[in-house]
């Protein structure tokens, strides 16, 4: 079992949580992710490593609430234990001094990004970040972004706070800009977004690395539900990846493997709320 | 009763197993297989002839004791029965449902030859699940001995080999890269073959008796790597399986619904998906399904689907639809268990032999909608001695179906292997192990299992895994040092 040692609420929808796992603190690094698993009847879900501390043997996951797993586990607490974190899964992201990049985190995607520009700028690059999410509301870690970047955009598709744009706004421009000469671009966050971002940076011939947040069952190779559609044939995200070449990837088969359990997702998220309603009715009888 | 003459004996009929109503058995996940009763156990064991040399054993990866253990069963005494059993085998329970008898120690006993052999499998089982429930005899351990040895992977071959080697007094740690210890046996093997509760029980008992330490959650290769282990062990056995799976090379394999048996069994093993949304994993499973192969993974894949379409049509009230199994070749080389095949028919599967997919078809939403096939015919012999089969010109037709099960076999996990250069490995991603000792190119790693040969059966996991641990302790015992 894996304690929850700390818990944070970075917005409505994205919590932060430090967990004891020291097996995969020792061994973690930028852009590897864990499979964890809530209870005995929970479903294996993959989240990006967002940053870790050997010292502590503690591991920090950031997600979003956007299915029944991912709000049991956000109604988890401080001393509460989840029954699997295993990893550190997945290649990790190819740290080297290229020069200028640019680092691009999209929602809960900022919080990938992170271990990546961090050991990015540690490696001697000049990081360029663009963070961006659909409103204020979503967005978090806008001082850690800045403490590892030499510039930090920040941008709200409503306008709420900062720039007014999607993050492929100032990316282009940045590219445009033929005196930054940016030699390497790391996109995460929604599957539409890395899309978009890599239909941006191709014209340019940027080298542009996303990272894949598929389906998994297992996160070893064993069962081939994250396979994604490369130029070259099908991949596992699970072991060839996480990080892919962006210009190489079928956006479009992704998307639409994405989808495949929306119906099952949603009958199991009403479900749940349904029996926490049932649930808080119970208790409020009994204490009235 | 008097002693019965060996004439006696051949009279008996081999006494059937009970079994779930074909019907019934569609429409749940329980055990298929219900065992014998006492009364049954006795009437087979008295079949046996006692052979002065029982040639069954021979035919046994794991050498039980198979005259001995029937004897005791015969006379009612099951705690010489486990015991007997225990000497060589320590999952008579798994055994005893899983292995394929009918070409193993059955094929052998003389009672075969008039296609009567006698029931050794029933019986293991009856001995092994008496066990479970009574527990009579706790595996014995000898001394500590201070030495430490870790085991990779918690399937037949590893589970085998940690029991064998912790009897000699040696500290036995497993790391199993899944949340569950077992490996095929819950990640693969169904429930109404081989229940889960069974395989916890066995591995449960075992790991008690012996002060085994089971990690979960560790992947070898990643968590901690080979080195890292021979730091802190003074062997390491990898039993790590055949565990990656294969698709065909055909246009459409990355459309919705086409996916690996190893995914589509996960779901519903392991993760429990057939009891969705109790258990939180999903599983799909369409109106027509096309399994993609004929071994066991294939037989247990088409049941599986029958039986999740047959209870969404009872919470539906529709039409469960058809399962196919689709191979290359014919009804003869089919290479699943006799037994699977005959319970995969009794059931519904429809089989569509000499068939081979070319292509598979999406619809709109990228989800599978049909299948190209091409019939084929049976043509000279290739390297594996059965014949050829070649695709017969213009045959092609397309099958509509909404979900494709690729069941194409495996093979072993490279993750492993990371940092670990210097141990050697096949063309085929196979560890190069000795065939009787289990051991590897690599000082102190020893290897055994489906990892080493490369997808097999059960047992014979198990009988590489009891290999290995004779040679291991061997070497912590100072006997001898082959590196």
């Amino acid at each position: 079992m894996y304690k929850i040692l700390y818990k944070e609420v970075l917005s409505d929808v994205n919590k932060l949580m430090i967990v004891e796992a020291p097996a995969v603190a020792h061994k973690a690094q930028a852009g590897q992710f864990v499979i964890i698993r809530v209870d005995e009847q929970g479903e294996r879900i993959p989240l990006t490593i967002a940053d870790f501390d050997r010292d502590t043997g503690t591991v920090t996951i950031i997600f979003q609430e956007v299915g029944k797993t991912t709000i049991q586990l956000g109604e988890m607490d401080e001393g509460d234990e989840l029954a699997t974190v295993v990893g550190p899964l997945g290649h990790p992201s190819e740290i080297e001094n290229y020069g200028t990049i640019v680092c691009v985190g999209g929602g809960v995607g900022i919080a990938p990004v992170y271990p990546i520009a961090k050991a990015l700028k540690e490696a001697g690059n000049t990081v360029i970040s663009i963070i961006g999410a659909r409103t204020k509301e979503l967005l978090f870690w806008e001082d850690k972004m800045r403490a590892v970047s030499d510039e930090l955009i920040v941008c709200t598709d409503d306008g709420s706070y900062g720039r007014k744009s999607l993050v492929t706004e100032p990316l282009k421009e940045i590219l445009e800009d033929a005196d930054r000469d940016v030699k390497h671009i790391w996109a995460i966050g929604p599957a539409i977004m890395m899309k978009f971002v890599t239909l941006t940076t191709k014209p340019f011939g940027v080298p542009t690395t996303v990272s894949l947040n598929t389906i998994m069952v297992d996160g070893t190779g064993m069962c081939g539900g994250c396979r994604v559609l490369l130029e070259e044939g099908a991949q596992f995200v699970c072991v060839d990846g996480p990080e892919f070449d962006g210009h190489k990837v079928d956006w479009d088969n992704l998307l639409s493997r994405q989808r495949y359990y929306r119906s099952e997702e949603q009958e199991a998220t009403e479900r749940f709320e349904q029996h926490r309603c049932h649930l808080d009715a119970a208790m409020a009888e009994e204490a009235g | 009763m008097a002693e019965l003459t060996q004439r006696d004996r051949m009279r008996i009929p081999r006494q059937p197993m009970p079994e779930q109503d074909p019907d019934a058995r569609g429409r749940n996940f329980s055990e298929v297989a219900l065992g014998f009763t006492a009364e049954l156990a006795k009437q087979e064991a008295e079949r046996c002839l006692q052979c002065k040399v029982p040639k069954c054993v021979e035919g046994c990866p794991v050498d039980v004791r198979i005259p001995e253990f029937i004897k005791a069963v015969r006379e009612g005494d099951m705690i010489t029965a486990v015991q007997e059993m225990k000497v060589k085998n320590s999952l008579p329970a798994i055994c005893g449902r899983v292995c394929p008898q009918e070409v193993q120690c059955e094929q052998l006993c003389v009672l075969a030859k008039k296609g009567q052999p006698v029931a050794i499998g029933r019986l293991e089982r009856f001995v092994g699940d008496f066990e479970l429930r009574q527990r009579t005899c706790p595996l014995d351990r000898a001394e500590v001995s201070g030495k430490r040895v870790a085991i990779v992977g918690s399937g037949p071959a590893g589970l085998t080999c940690a029991v064998d080697v912790a009897r000699e007094g040696h500290e036995v740690t497993i790391f199993e890269s899944l949340h569950s210890p077992g490996g095929v046996l819950v990640y693969g093997i169904p429930e109404f073959r081989l229940p889960k509760g069974v395989v916890h029980a066995e591995i449960d008992y075992a790991a008690e008796c012996l002060g085994i330490e089971i990690n979960p959650d560790y992947v070898i290769g990643r968590t901690l790597t080979l080195p890292e282990l021979l730091e802190t062990y003074d062997a390491v056995f990898i039993g790590t399986g055949a565990g990656l799976p294969s698709f065909l090379r055909i246009p459409g394999i990355n459309y919705n619904g086409v996916m690996s048996a190893n995914e589509f069994l996960t779901r519903v093993n392991l993760m429990k998906g057939y009891k969705f949304p109790e258990y939180d994993t999903p599983v799909k499973v369409g109106h027509n399904v096309a399994v993609i192969g004929a071994g066991n993974v294939a037989m247990d894949s088409a049941r599986c689907s029958l039986r999740l379409q047959k209870a969404r049509a009872a919470m539906t009230g529709t039409e469960p639809g058809e399962v196919h199994i689709v191979y290359r070749r014919s009804r003869e080389e089919v290479p699943a268990r006799a037994e699977e095949v005959h319970h995969a028919e009794e059931e519904g599967i429809i089989f569509d032999f000499l068939t081979n997919p070319v292509e598979i078809f999406g619809d709109e939403n990228g989800n599978v909608c049909g299948m190209r096939c091409i019939r084929m015919e049976l043509g000279e012999p290739d390297d594996s001695g059965r014949r050829r089969p070649v695709p017969i010109k213009g045959s092609e037709f397309d099958l509509t179906v909404d979900t494709v099960v690729m069941a194409l076999g495996t093979s072993p996990n490279p993750l492993v292997f990371i940092d670990a250069e210097g141990l050697e490995r096949s063309r085929w991603g196979t560890i190069v192990a000795e065939e009787t000792e289990g051991r590897t190119s690599m000082p102190r790693v020893w290897a055994g299992g489906d990892v080493v040969t490369g997808a097999a059966t059960v047992v014979s996991a198990m009988g590489a895994g009891k290999r290995a641990a004779a040679d291991i302790n061997r070497f912590l015992s100072g006997e001898l040092n082959p590196w």
